[in-house]
């Protein structure tokens, strides 16, 4: 808007309408039109494969043209074929059976630990002065780093990797359901108290699906934490398994065996990963906040 | 039917004739500040008690002390057992569709045919299975309201249910409550700081000052009522200075 700079103040008109058309002109401007973008052609889900798909190629290219050599890093091709011996040898899917079995076992032991010292401590005081006091210290230990004392305690057989996922999983599950069920919204516990529900249902119907959603995040987490122990346990003394290929692989300088192992871990992890957004997507229905982008 | 919330006077069904509500001397105290100071109530079946009272004077913690929600008083409260309430917010749990959330607590198996009939009664029918947060201010607190309802209550008690509603909406939610309420004919607690609202709906008026009831009057005006009546404007700015407010500035609410 544009004001004139004579000052109309001094000989205001009594009239209104008169004030109205001695108004010095307004500029305006045409507000703008967004453009609804259609960008044709490419469809997006395509175009985002362009860039993983170019670096794989420049990858093939180094290698052919002789700057990448096998020893330091196999070409797409080399690994493609070795996944595919690998395969038909049946290393591959063992490897993958009994990494995914250990991780199975850790998780089903760290998830039953942590829901049930949760569950107590979220629930109960004396539960909470007993149970809580001790995990938060215990959650500043590199897990890690128990692996020495793992080896000593349960030798070199299947307990201390299993063991070793197992704590991995239990503390950031522990410690989301924990402060899930604590950051229950005490208004809906009155409510429920109103509506006649005993102390069973109250938990039942209002303080674990209060809390699931932490715990949901608590379980994402965990699951990382769960890939991550896994490739230190198998590192270390594993007779089978994706980390014993490694191993095996590392002392004949086969990095396309590597690599291969490299991306089965990797597969896994967004596997575990999509399995728990589904779960998110069902139990969370609710919550019209989670539809995500 | 009647259960005691006293800490002095254990539950007892004597099974005869009470009232929804019975009051004497209830004294509660937040540190050493006496909010309720041998407050007596009482309660008439059927009837429509709106409480009104400036803001922290203690009508919510009455409100309270009758749903069973605080029990750190002295003095004897009996309340009827069949009792529901309906908060300021809706408190509907929204992990749960808004059908279960109507029978949630009933006892028995969740009866979806009875929830069905009880949003009607709401107008919500068409809301039977959607998750309360899709629902709006208005239609949550209708859903609120549905929930208290369907469990038949001797005693409603509405903690100012209709406060957090823009003015459209509360006109419409208010009707609704008086219409449910010449249905149902249970007694109603209202908690409000709206003096229209109180008179609109109410059969007696209660003023809460300094931890007691310091104004009790019926209101006789036929239903439904005007609000533009010489006596209805009267009342209001009776009210209005037992609450504070100078006559002069009662113009505006």
């Amino acid at each position: 808007m544009i004001v004139s700079g004579e000052d109309r103040r001094t000989d205001r008109p009594v009239d209104g309408r008169a004030e109205l058309d001695n108004r010095s002109p307004i500029a305006v401007t045409e507000v703008r039109r967004s453009r609804t973008k259609s960008r044709g052609g490419i469809p997006r889900w395509l175009f985002k494969t362009f860039s993983p798909i170019g670096l794989i190629a420049l990858w093939q290219v180094l290698s052919s043209v002789g700057v990448l050599d096998r020893a330091t890093l196999a070409s797409p091709a080399q690994i493609f074929d070795t996944a595919l011996q690998m395969w038909q040898q049946g290393r591959l899917q063992d490897a993958v059976a009994v990494s995914t079995q250990r991780v199975l076992v850790g998780l089903a032991l760290g998830l039953l630990a942590a829901v049930v010292l949760a569950t107590l401590a979220g629930l109960f005081r004396r539960g909470e002065d007993l149970i809580d006091a001790p995990m938060q210290m215990l959650r500043t230990v590199p897990v890690i780093g128990l692996i020495p004392l793992l080896i000593i305690w349960f030798g070199i057989g299947e307990e201390p990797k299993v063991i070793l996922i197992a704590l991995a999983v239990t503390f950031p599950l522990y410690l989301n359901i924990y402060g899930g069920i604590r950051n229950v919204d005490a208004n809906l516990m009155e409510a429920a108290r109103t509506l006649g529900l005993g102390w069973f249902a109250q938990v039942r119907h209002v303080v674990l699906p209060a809390a699931m959603p932490s715990a949901l995040v608590g379980l994402r987490y965990s699951l990382g934490s769960a890939w991550l122990a896994l490739v230190f346990g198998e590192t270390i003394n594993a007779t089978s398994g994706i980390g014993y290929e490694m191993n095996t692989a590392r002392e004949f300088f086969q990095t396309d065996v590597i690599v291969v192992c490299l991306v089965l871990y990797a597969v896994l992890g967004l596997l575990a990963d999509f399995i728990v957004r589904t779960l998110e997507r069902t139990v969370l229905a609710w919550r019209p906040a989670f539809r995500g982008s | 039917m009647a259960t005691s919330v006293s800490r002095e006077l254990t539950g007892s069904d004597t099974g005869q004739y009470e009232k929804p509500a019975m009051v004497r001397g209830l004294t509660r105290r937040f540190g050493s500040r006496a909010v309720l100071d041998g407050l007596d109530l009482d309660i008439e079946p059927g009837q429509f008690v709106a409480l009104l009272g400036t803001s922290g004077c203690g009508k919510s913690t009455l409100l309270r002390i009758l749903a069973d929600l605080d029990g750190e008083i002295t003095g004897t409260v009996r309340v009827a057992t069949r009792r529901a309430v309906s908060f300021q917010a809706p408190r509907l749990l929204p992990w749960k569709r808004v059908w279960r959330n109507i029978v949630l607590g009933l006892p028995g198996k969740a009866d979806r045919a009875r929830a069905e009939q009880a949003l009607a009664e709401v107008g919500l029918s068409h809301r039977v299975d959607v998750w309360p947060k899709v629902l709006s201010g208005g239609e949550a607190q209708r859903a609120a309201l549905a929930r208290a309802l369907v469990r038949a209550p001797d005693l409603l008690l509405l903690d100012e249910p209709f406060s957090a509603l823009d003015a459209l909406t509360r006109l419409k939610v208010q009707a609704l409550v008086a219409e449910l309420w010449q249905q149902h004919r249970c007694a109603v607690l209202l908690v409000t700081h709206d003096v229209d609202e109180a008179l609109r709906l109410a059969d007696r008026v209660l003023v809460l000052r300094d931890g007691r009831i310091a104004y009790d009057q019926p209101v006789e005006a036929a239903r439904p009522r005007a609000t533009d009546t010489p006596d209805f404007l009267a009342h209001r700015t009776e009210l209005l200075s037992w609450l504070g407010v100078p006559a002069g500035d009662s113009a505006t609410t």
